[in-house]
């Protein structure tokens, strides 16, 4: 169950986007996970409830998009795009293919609720 | 405080898993609340007169990020020692501990050596290393499933690296979490066991994927066992053209000089350290 580190590190990022902007709570989390990355977006989904449950982002909305997966096909030489690990080439049904993009998993943006507290609040 | 990295606890050989974010967030919730018609849903009692303006910010920061900074720490290290470091990844029972055990007394009085055992539990493991004098640091994982190059740096705080020898790091058993988790090592090397299924490279891709030496260990027993050897050898080259695969057995002795040839070659030549695909560790050739 990596996911719940790699979840942990979503969390310290978010803390530290959160702290550096002056904002008061986190609205959304984006993350891109490409579609060949060794990790489980459902996994990653139960895991950001748990994770952030105490923190800034309590409550957060998780938005996962697919960066898509690309390989380069030794049997047809050519770069073909794969719907996920571990299938053939679409091209000719190769196995031999040598990855070359779709293993990221990064945070891309987040959407922070910024400090507005007005100064006649008592 | 650790001079490594900065955080609170002392390298902790056994039971790691200390906290880096010491942080706390306080809710400064007021006694009353501010219905008023600016103010929007889920901010009543926020102390919140305007709706909260939104801002979208750009990261752009890699999950793996922090990891890779320790796994380019440990590389360093190795790099400074000409040490070759070795992750031994597998499913828990493939025979990594007894390969070590046999690598260990081939190669001992030859080349410096040292090893790091990762185990949710127990000592075990090092203990049938610690038998045959290798020097060897424990690393328990507690609830996580792989080891991460953090755990690895405070490991290596507590050992004295094998300077121009050999590190093996023995992950822990799992073939799918210590895929992801780059600890500082020139290679990963994947065991499989002849007692498992053929197909493995197929149903664990992403640890095949990963590694630079596939070990098909337990060749004695193919006899015995439904287990075709060329399948696999297709099979785990299939996900990685690349992958170098030896077939050995540490009971009967077959194929075991492949492994120390193998070994011999990247101690005589040492490589480029291999870097993740994302471009992490960045700075390991340094």
């Amino acid at each position: 169950m990596h996911e719940m580190s790699l979840m942990e590190s979503v969390r310290e990022i978010v803390e530290q986007t959160a702290r550096a902007n002056g904002a008061r709570r986190v609205a959304r989390v984006q993350l891109q996970i490409g579609a060949l990355a060794a990790v489980e977006p459902e996994a990653l989904r139960f895991c950001f409830e748990v994770v952030m449950n105490d923190g800034v982002a309590a409550g957060a909305a998780l938005d996962i998009q697919t960066v898509p997966g690309a390989a380069w096909c030794w049997d047809c030489s050519r770069s073909v795009t794969l719907e996920h690990g571990g299938c053939p080439c679409p091209g000719c049904g190769g196995q031999r293919l040598q990855i070359t993009a779709g293993t990221e998993m990064r945070v891309h943006e987040i959407d922070l609720q910024m400090e507005q507290e007005s100064s006649q609040c008592v | 405080m650790c001079v490594t990295c900065g955080c609170e606890a002392s390298a902790q050989v056994h039971g790691t898993g200390h906290v880096h974010d010491h942080d706390h967030h306080h809710e400064h919730e007021h006694p009353h609340d501010h219905a008023t018609a600016g103010s929007m849903p889920g901010t009543a009692g926020l102390g919140v007169l305007r709706p909260a303006a939104t801002r979208t910010v750009s990261v752009e920061q890699d999950l793996l990020a922090k990891n890779d900074r320790y796994a380019a720490q440990n590389r360093r290290r190795f790099l400074a020692e000409r040490v070759l470091a070795l992750n031994l990844v597998s499913s828990p029972g493939s025979g990594k501990t007894t390969l070590l055990v046999a690598t260990l007394h081939a190669l001992a009085g030859q080349w410096p050596l040292a090893v790091i055992e990762g185990d949710q539990q127990t000592s075990l493991d090092a203990d049938r290393i610690a038998a045959t004098g290798a020097p060897v640091v424990q690393l328990n994982t507690g609830k996580g499933c792989h080891l991460d190059a953090h755990q690895v740096g405070h490991a290596l705080d507590s050992l004295a690296l094998p300077s121009g020898g050999v590190l093996f790091i023995e992950n822990v058993g799992n073939l799918v979490c210590p895929a992801a988790f780059d600890l500082g090592e020139a290679h990963k090397v994947v065991v499989l066991s002849v007692t498992e299924g053929d197909d493995k490279p197929l149903k664990y891709p992403d640890m095949f994927r990963a590694a630079d030496l596939c070990l098909i260990t337990k060749s004695d027993l193919l006899p015995y066992v439904p287990f075709d050897l060329l399948r696999a050898l297709g099979n785990a080259r299939a996900i990685n053209p690349s992958l170098q695969c030896l077939t050995l057995s540490v009971m009967s002795g077959a194929g075991f000089d492949q492994w120390l040839g193998w070994l011999e070659r990247e101690l005589a030549q040492p490589r480029p350290a291999t870097v993740r695909p994302a471009g992490a560790a960045a700075g390991a050739g340094a």
